[in-house]
Parts: C-alpha cells; structure tokens; sequence
C-alpha cells in the first residue's frame, strides 16, 4: 500500500537545527521568487484540493443533480439528504467504532512489546541477543502481502477469522518499531540508568520510571504511524473479514462499494464520513503526525 | 512547524560523554533474566503470525493444499513448473513493473516540488503542508471512491473538465489502455505525500548560510536549486526512490478496488498480489498462490538489493 519504512538506517535528517517553520521564517521582505513560489505553491494545492472538493460538494448534492451535463460545481439546492441515508442506514458508525477498537488495540500492542523488546535489545544481555536481533532486523524485509496466503490458513486453525483479535494481532509484528526504539534507547546515558540501578530499581522500574518518561516524542512518532497504518490498513482486514458488522471503515467502505449503487451523492458522503476521523486528528496534531510520519519513515 | 530532527535523546537531557549503547560493555550480567522475558512477547508474536506462517507457505508451496479439503499431498515443483509456464503470472508481474515505472518518477519530482514551493512559499506552509499531505490520511477505499467518481463516464469531474475544452469522452477505468495510468493519476494523488514530508525534512536541514553564500556569489535561483538543493538531497532522492518503488510494487488495494475486484479489462490493472489474492482466495488454491506469493517475495527482495548496492556505492563514493 502505502511507503513503509523498510529502508536501511539513512542519514538524511541530519539533527537539524530547530529551524523556524517555513511559515514563520524570519524574510525581511517578500521576494520575487518567494512570490512565485507562494502562487505556483497555491495553484498545487488548489489542484490536490480538487478532488476532495469535487467529493464534498456531490456528497451536498440532491442525487437527481449529480448527473447533470454539463458539468456544475455547486449545488442548485444543497442538501444533507445523502448523509441523513448513509447515518441511517447505520453501518458506518459500526465500522467507525471497529476501527477505533482495531486501531488501538493494535497501537496500544506494538508500543508495549515493542518497547519491551527495544529495552531488552539495548540494555540487557542474554545468550542469542544478538541473532535474535538480527532475525527481527531481518523481518523487516518481509512485505506483509507475502504472508496473506498462509496467515489465512493458519487464522482459520486458531480460530481467529472474523474476529477483531484475528484482525489485530498480525498488524503489531513490526519489527521495525522495535529497531526504532532501540536506537533511540542506546542513546540514553548510562549515568541516569546506572544511577537508579545502583538504587535498587530493577528493570522494569527503570523503563517505566525513566527510559519511556525520556522517551516521549519517538514513542508518539511510533504510535501515531502505527496508528495511521493500521486504521487505513485494507488487504489483511479484507480477507480476515466476511461479517459486515465486523469490518474496518476501510474494509466496509471497499466492500459495500457497490450497495450504495449508482447514489453518487450518498457514495460520496460515506466517502467523506470515512475521510473525516483521520483527517481531523490531522488538523489537531499537524505537527505531531507529521514528525511521526517523518521519524518512522526515514528510520 | 520545526523540522523533525532525527531521532535523538529529548531536549534537556545531558549527552556529555555518553556514547551510543550497543558497543558498551554491559555491566548488569546479575539481573539479565530479564532480557529473555522482556523480548519474549514480540518474539512470540513475531514467531506466530510472522515467522510461521512465512514457514508454512514455502512448504505450501510444494503442496496442492487448497481451501476446499482439509487434507494435502505434496506435488514437489508442479506448482512451481505451472508458474513458470503461466501466462497469468507473467501478465501481472508485467503490469506491477509498468505500474512501478510509471508512477515512481511522478511520485519523486512532484514531492521535491512540492517540499521546495514550502520552504520559499511565504506565509502559507501550513496551507501546503495541509493541501500536499492530506490525500495520504484517506483509507484506501475512500480514495477509489472518489476517483471512480472523478473518471465516471457520462458526467464525472474529468470527462467533464474535458469536455469544457472539446476533448470527447474517455472511459478511464473502462479501457484496457488507460486503466492502469488512471490508477497510477490517484496513486500519485494520494501517496505523494509521504514523499513530500521525508523531503521536507530533509531541506529543512540544509543550513540557510549555503544559499546565502551562493547568493552573495551571484548564483541565481535555478542555479541554487540544481547546484545545491538536488546535490544536497541526494541520499534522500536514493531513499524516497527506494522506499516508493518497493511501495509500488507492493500495488493492489487501490487497483482492487476501483476497478471493483476486476482487475479491469482483460486483467490490464490486476497486479501480482492480484493474482495471488485471485487464486488463493476465488480459486481456493493456497498451494499455488503460495507459490507465486514466493515469486512475489523474491522480486521485492532482489529490487531491494539491487537499490541497497546502488545506494551504498553512492554513499562510498561520496
């Protein structure tokens, strides 16, 4: 699907400076250039707006305008009839409500062993460490895709097709995360560590008493990726679900596609009731998804 | 909004003399019992629904295991002799290169674009950021809504805007011609944006005193951007190429979707997971889609290794 971070450790983001934001940098006066660049920036975004535009101005449409050639942007007689159909016709919400549970079940698994295996990798040592740790490494490699076959036919021996756990659990192995994490543990100092140790906490009191408290941004740059992935994750939720009431907003939408029929305005409005959850997070974490997009993707 | 710098220890914290981890000789040998017990619950999820089941399939693949029985017999290379020999195969790993090829360029120039016009754009960043990255927050199923919607034949946005200008009509998702670069159109839409903020990052990096030196020199706009921004970029451009192409390869939700579980006409947008989605799951044969699924695995593998050499030497050399 989407790029995930599969790529070797890159150097790219350089500790840069805190640099002001490009909205806020410190220009003396608007250039030339930066002015060119601000319209040409404008006319691209109006452009990647379109689309949504084009979906939400259907989605108010009474269907009977929808069809109209030629071609009208704006609606005669704007309506919410198509959402009134969709929210009445009810399975939205479930699949909405599906998609939380999955989400955060799936989040809330990979930070936890993720950052148990992360700590254990970078400070403890124990027999088969280190070929463990490049086995996992080694997992990196494999794309999801591969294992849909087999995972099929081993989730129907366990049990576990059509359930939201089936649905869960392959999408916490990434072992990524857990490179991730590890990486920024071994660059915690010893001294603080050590100091509490000295102290007589054990392990588990040093992680959860200082290494997560210290770990704070990557741990959110992990879960939100982690998050994103897995609401908009299709194919693994697609075969593990047959039971509509069962479905991922991704996997209800994708399937019912067709019982909407030729309702554009209707399809239209589910599409933006699908859209909205992930993209309102967005406009209230701006800066913290993109810094977990970033921080996940280039590691 | 900062640049995400990379991962390091938070602010505030005292790096004085403290050397990354690994290489440190370890001092706690009396509690390492725990180490074993921390891995244990990812090791075991991993070795479940990871490790297993890749397992699994390759000894599938040597089997006619299919969904309708329980029981299996092994057939040795029979799937593998079929596969070699099916014009199915070689059809839809022909359409995920195409489909590599075709979206990857677009994929990479309109993210460097787009990360350059935000960092010299005045005053509407978050506009931009907003605008560019957005598309890459919508669930696949969404996506093809919509674009089914935007390509419908008869009154869709761009038969419409065509129209406008006196083009006639195209039936995108309909023409065994177009089909595949209507799908590459709203990938690019929707993905380029992942590729959009690894650039961003990484120009936010470049310190500001390079261009200004250049300026001072007389260097023009153009010029900067060729002699330093692209220089500059440059193990990001191998990264962003990379990770898209492997991402590409991997095509088939949004292929699956808007051409309604088709694979359009005469399969011209049905990718290899596809294929192996088609006979693993419609045609209930686990063996052979095990198989190609292999197939699949090796071509992702060797177009990493391929990159990763490519990538490394770069770096060597630089």
């Amino acid at each position: 699907m989407t790029a995930i971070a599969q790529a070797p450790r890159s150097g790219t983001a350089r500790p840069a400076p805190p640099a002001p934001g490009p909205g806020r940098r410190r220009r003396p006066r608007i250039t030339p250039l930066g002015a060119a660049a601000t319209v040409s920036g404008l006319v691209l975004a109006l452009l990647w707006l379109l689309p949504l535009a084009w979906a939400v101005l259907t989605s108010v449409k009474p269907e009977a305008e929808t069809t109209a050639v030629p071609l009208r942007w704006l609606p005669v007689e704007p309506t919410v009839e198509a959402y009134r159909q969709v929210i009445a016709r009810g399975d939205i919400q479930q699949w909405l409500i599906n998609s939380t549970v999955i989400s955060s079940l799936v989040t809330l698994l990979t930070l936890v062993c993720c950052a148990l295996a992360a700590y254990a990798f970078s400070r403890t040592a124990f027999p088969g460490r280190t070929p463990l740790l490049a086995l996992l490494v080694a997992g990196i490699l494999v794309p999801p895709q591969v294992l849909i076959v087999p995972l099929f036919d081993q989730m129907t021996l366990l049990g576990l097709v059509d359930t939201h756990l089936g649905v869960a659990l392959p999408q916490v192995v990434a072992p990524v995360m857990v490179f991730i994490l590890k990486r920024f543990f071994d660059q915690i100092p010893h001294d603080y560590l050590e100091a509490a140790q000295l102290d007589g906490a054990g392990h588990l009191r040093v992680l959860f008493g200082i290494v997560l408290p210290m770990s704070g941004p990557i741990l959110a740059a992990v879960g939100i990726f982690t998050f994103v992935q897995s609401w908009n994750n299709f194919l693994w939720p697609f075969v593990a679900t047959t039971d509509p009431s069962l479905m991922t907003v991704p996997v209800g939408l994708g399937t019912v596609q067709g019982a909407y029929g030729i309702q554009y305005a209707q399809q239209m409005a589910a599409a933006v009731l699908g859209a909205a959850p992930l993209i309102a997070v967005f406009l209230a974490f701006q800066r913290q998804i993109v810094r977990g997009v970033t921080d996940a993707g280039l590691k | 909004m900062t640049a995400p710098p990379a991962a390091g220890p938070p602010t505030g914290t005292d790096r004085t003399g403290s050397a990354p981890g690994p290489t440190r000789p370890r001092t706690r040998r009396r509690v390492d019992r725990a180490g074993p017990a921390l891995v244990l619950p990812f090791a075991l999820l991993f070795a479940v629904f990871l490790l297993w089941p890749l397992l699994a399939g390759l000894w599938t693949s040597f089997t006619d295991r299919s969904l309708t029985r329980t029981e299996s017999d092994f057939v040795g290379l029979a799937n593998w002799a079929e596969l070699a020999g099916d014009p199915a195969v070689r059809q839809s790993l022909w359409t995920t290169l195409l489909f590599t090829l075709i979206t990857t360029p677009p994929l990479v120039l309109i993210a460097l674009a787009m990360a350059v016009l935000t960092q010299r754009a005045a005053g509407i960043g978050w506009v931009l950021r907003f605008s560019f990255f957005a598309p890459f927050l919508l669930p696949v199923a969404v996506v093809s809504l919509i674009w089914v919607w935007i390509y419908q034949p008869g009154f869709g946005m761009v038969n419409g805007l065509l129209a406008s200008v006196g083009i006639g009509e195209v039936n995108w998702l309909g023409d065994e011609g177009t089909v595949l670069t209507a799908i590459g159109a709203a990938t690019v839409w929707w993905t380029v944006g992942f590729n959009y903020l690894l650039y961003l990052a990484a120009l936010q990096g470049i310190p500001a005193q390079v261009y200004e030196a250049a300026s001072l020199d007389g260097a023009g706009a153009w010029h900067r951007f060729t002699r330093i921004t692209v220089p500059l970029l440059d193990r990001t451009t191998a990264l962003v190429v990379l990770l898209q192409m492997v991402a590409s390869l991997k095509l088939f939700d949004q292929a699956y979707l808007m051409t309604a579980g088709s694979g359009g006409p005469d399969h011209a947008a049905r990718p290899i997971i596809g294929y192996i989605f088609d006979t693993g799951f419609t045609g209930l044969r686990i063996g052979y889609a095990s198989a190609v699924s292999y197939l699949f695995f090796a071509v992702i593998i060797a177009v990493s290794l391929i990159q990763f050499r490519l990538f490394t030497r770069k770096e060597g050399a630089a």
